[in-house]
């Protein structure tokens, strides 16, 4: 049986990189547009990716995301050496946040961001070891 | 793909293939084949940075010339306020107008006091607008263009208000006939432009209707004999006719837009990179806090355009002086542009397309494998983006291997490291070899 067709690149993410921050979602979103997927579905997986990559911008030293795309979902993997999250469920809340003075005064930090990720995606899985670090898995079906 | 007017084109007697225009392509549009620039169609929108970018005018603009306008009966000038722009600073619109109907337009009609309707219009649509924010403005067309084709999701953020030009045009147009007891077909009004992408939107304007303005001419073909036309206005002939004045002045440099406003929380972005990380923040859902965004092509808005001969920065000196001097006294009379309004007069009706890059392939799987191919394929690449090849990155080059529109031989950093590898491994060039890696 021929294997499914399947397209998957990873990213690296470094904690507090300004500079960089947001270009690996920007590069996902080329690519969804490259291979034609539908511009509302690009734009919440561009959405997603983008609150996910920030997560470990804003709270992470660092981490990768990986992107894979099959006819039948996208599917963004997020990986962190962080912090982790004490409790999973005040995290998901909207306006919930732990963010610090300075991270709030970038602008980031409203307590917007997980919950934006789960309305956006279909699918979305989050692991978290408190000490270790974070793994999300988003995903969007076609 | 096609059917698809551009506002620039190449020359290919001229094009010598020296690749200048090759990087300066925002969208990757331009590859050079057999020493010569080729534009991929469907991903050019218009910027004409690759005329720009031409030393040997190799790459032209489709604007108009004087002789294609020969069988109108009358014709109009219509002037950007650009033009005000490209002379010394003393020296007046006016004189500027007087100039133009010197150089073969039976008249000359200003634009900025349309400019300055139109923002006043945009303060109305803005003051009772209820939908999501920020709304973008829409007057430059190859920002219209990278929406339609890279963020459909914010067409319906670009106000549905015609442009100045377009409204200057028909006013002028309808002056005349009735003026002069003409048909409306037998008046010419023909747009002095100081971009090429302004010509699509006269050609082929958005939301189907028809364009109220005849053809373009580039302020850059014009400018030597209105210089010379100039020189023998006679200083009071012109005196007589109203001043050009408002804030509608100030429309050429970036934020002229927005200062025209009254519009509290604006912003102006200039230049495709920049807009195109705004446009990203705006489809994240952010910058909702911000009623109105001027977006420019060009970094230092319409001053900047590649048909214009000033220096934009110092078109941009000259353009805010002369609003310091006549921008104070409105030239549109606000209650009667809030009637105006209410009664659609600038409105423009219909729904903007998207229209998106080609994908890979039609096919899903298809596209997803060919995405893959392409990965592949550019992590063999020197990853060096040189252009060498003709295409302007090493991941276009992918693209166009995979697609079948090059060979991975046309790569010639990767011909010569196999031709050393394969001298390095012959045993009988041992000699010849290591002179070639010294």
């Amino acid at each position: 049986m021929p294997s499914e067709p399947l397209f998957w690149q990873r990213f690296d993410i470094f904690g507090r990189d300004f500079v960089d921050a947001g270009k690996a979602s920007i590069s996902i979103k080329g690519i969804l547009r490259e291979i034609g997927i539908h511009p509302s579905l690009i734009r919440r997986a561009a959405i997603a990716s983008y609150e996910a990559e920030m997560n470990v911008v804003l709270y992470a030293s660092k981490g990768t995301m990986e992107l894979r795309v099959t006819p039948k979902d996208i599917r963004v993997m997020v990986e962190d050496e962080g912090p982790g999250i004490p409790d999973i469920e005040l995290a998901m809340r909207e306006g919930y946040s732990t963010a610090s003075d300075e991270i709030r005064e970038m602008g980031f930090g409203a307590g917007m961001g997980l919950s934006n990720i789960k309305k956006n995606a279909d699918d979305f899985i989050i692991r978290s070891l408190v000490g270790k670090g974070t793994t999300l898995e988003i995903t969007f079906r076609l | 793909m096609g059917e698809y007017f551009h506002s620039v084109r190449v020359v290919p007697e001229r094009c010598i293939g020296r690749m200048a225009c090759l990087k300066v392509c925002p969208t990757e549009a331009i590859r050079v084949r057999h020493g010569k620039a080729e534009i991929l169609e469907d991903r050019c929108i218009d910027c004409g940075e690759c005329a720009r970018a031409c030393r040997h005018s190799a790459i032209i603009p489709q604007t108009s010339s004087f002789t294609e306008f020969s069988e109108f009966k009358y014709t109009v000038g219509l002037v950007s306020p650009v033009l005000y722009g490209q002379f010394r600073k003393d020296v007046l619109p006016s004189t500027i107008l007087a100039g133009v109907r010197k150089i073969g337009f039976d008249d000359a009609c200003d634009v900025a006091c349309a400019s300055e309707a139109v923002s006043a219009a945009i303060d109305e649509h803005l003051a009772s607008y209820r939908g999501p924010l920020p709304l973008l403005s829409p007057f430059c067309p190859t920002i219209v263009r990278l929406i339609q084709a890279r963020y459909p999701s914010l067409i319906d953020l670009l106000i549905p208000i015609d442009s100045p030009m377009e409204i200057a045009a028909r006013e002028v147009r309808n002056k005349k006939m009735k003026e002069l007891g003409l048909r409306r077909d037998e008046i010419g009004v023909i747009y002095l432009t100081p971009c090429p992408a302004k010509m699509v939107s006269i050609k082929y304007p958005l939301r189907k209707r028809v364009s109220h303005i005849d053809g373009a001419i580039a302020i850059s073909d014009i400018y030597h004999s209105l210089l010379s036309a100039m020189g023998e206005v006679n200083s009071s002939a012109h005196e007589v006719e109203e001043p050009v004045k408002g804030m509608g002045l100030g429309w050429p440099v970036l934020g002229g837009q927005v200062s025209a406003l009254q519009a509290e929380s604006s912003l102006a972005v200039g230049g495709l990179g920049d807009v195109e990380r705004i446009l990203d923040e705006i489809e994240r859902g952010k910058l909702g806090d911000i009623q109105f965004v001027e977006c420019h092509a060009c970094a230092q808005g319409c001053c900047g355009g590649s048909l214009t001969v000033g220096d934009p920065y110092v078109t941009r000196g000259t353009i805010l002086s002369l609003v310091a001097r006549l921008g104070k006294a409105p030239c549109a009379d606000r209650e009667k542009i809030r009637e105006l309004y209410q009664k659609r007069y600038f409105s423009l009706p219909g729904k903007i397309p998207s229209r998106p890059f080609a994908p890979l392939d039609k096919d899903i799987g298809k596209a997803i494998e060919k995405r893959k191919r392409i990965q592949e394929t550019h992590e063999g690449l020197p990853q060096i983006n040189c252009g060498a090849c003709g295409a302007p990155t090493c991941l276009s080059f992918a693209e166009d291997v995979v697609l079948e529109r090059a060979r991975l031989g046309d790569c010639p950093v990767l011909t010569a490291r196999q031709a050393r590898t394969a001298a390095d491994s012959s045993p009988d060039l041992d000699g010849a070899s290591q002179v070639l890696t010294l």
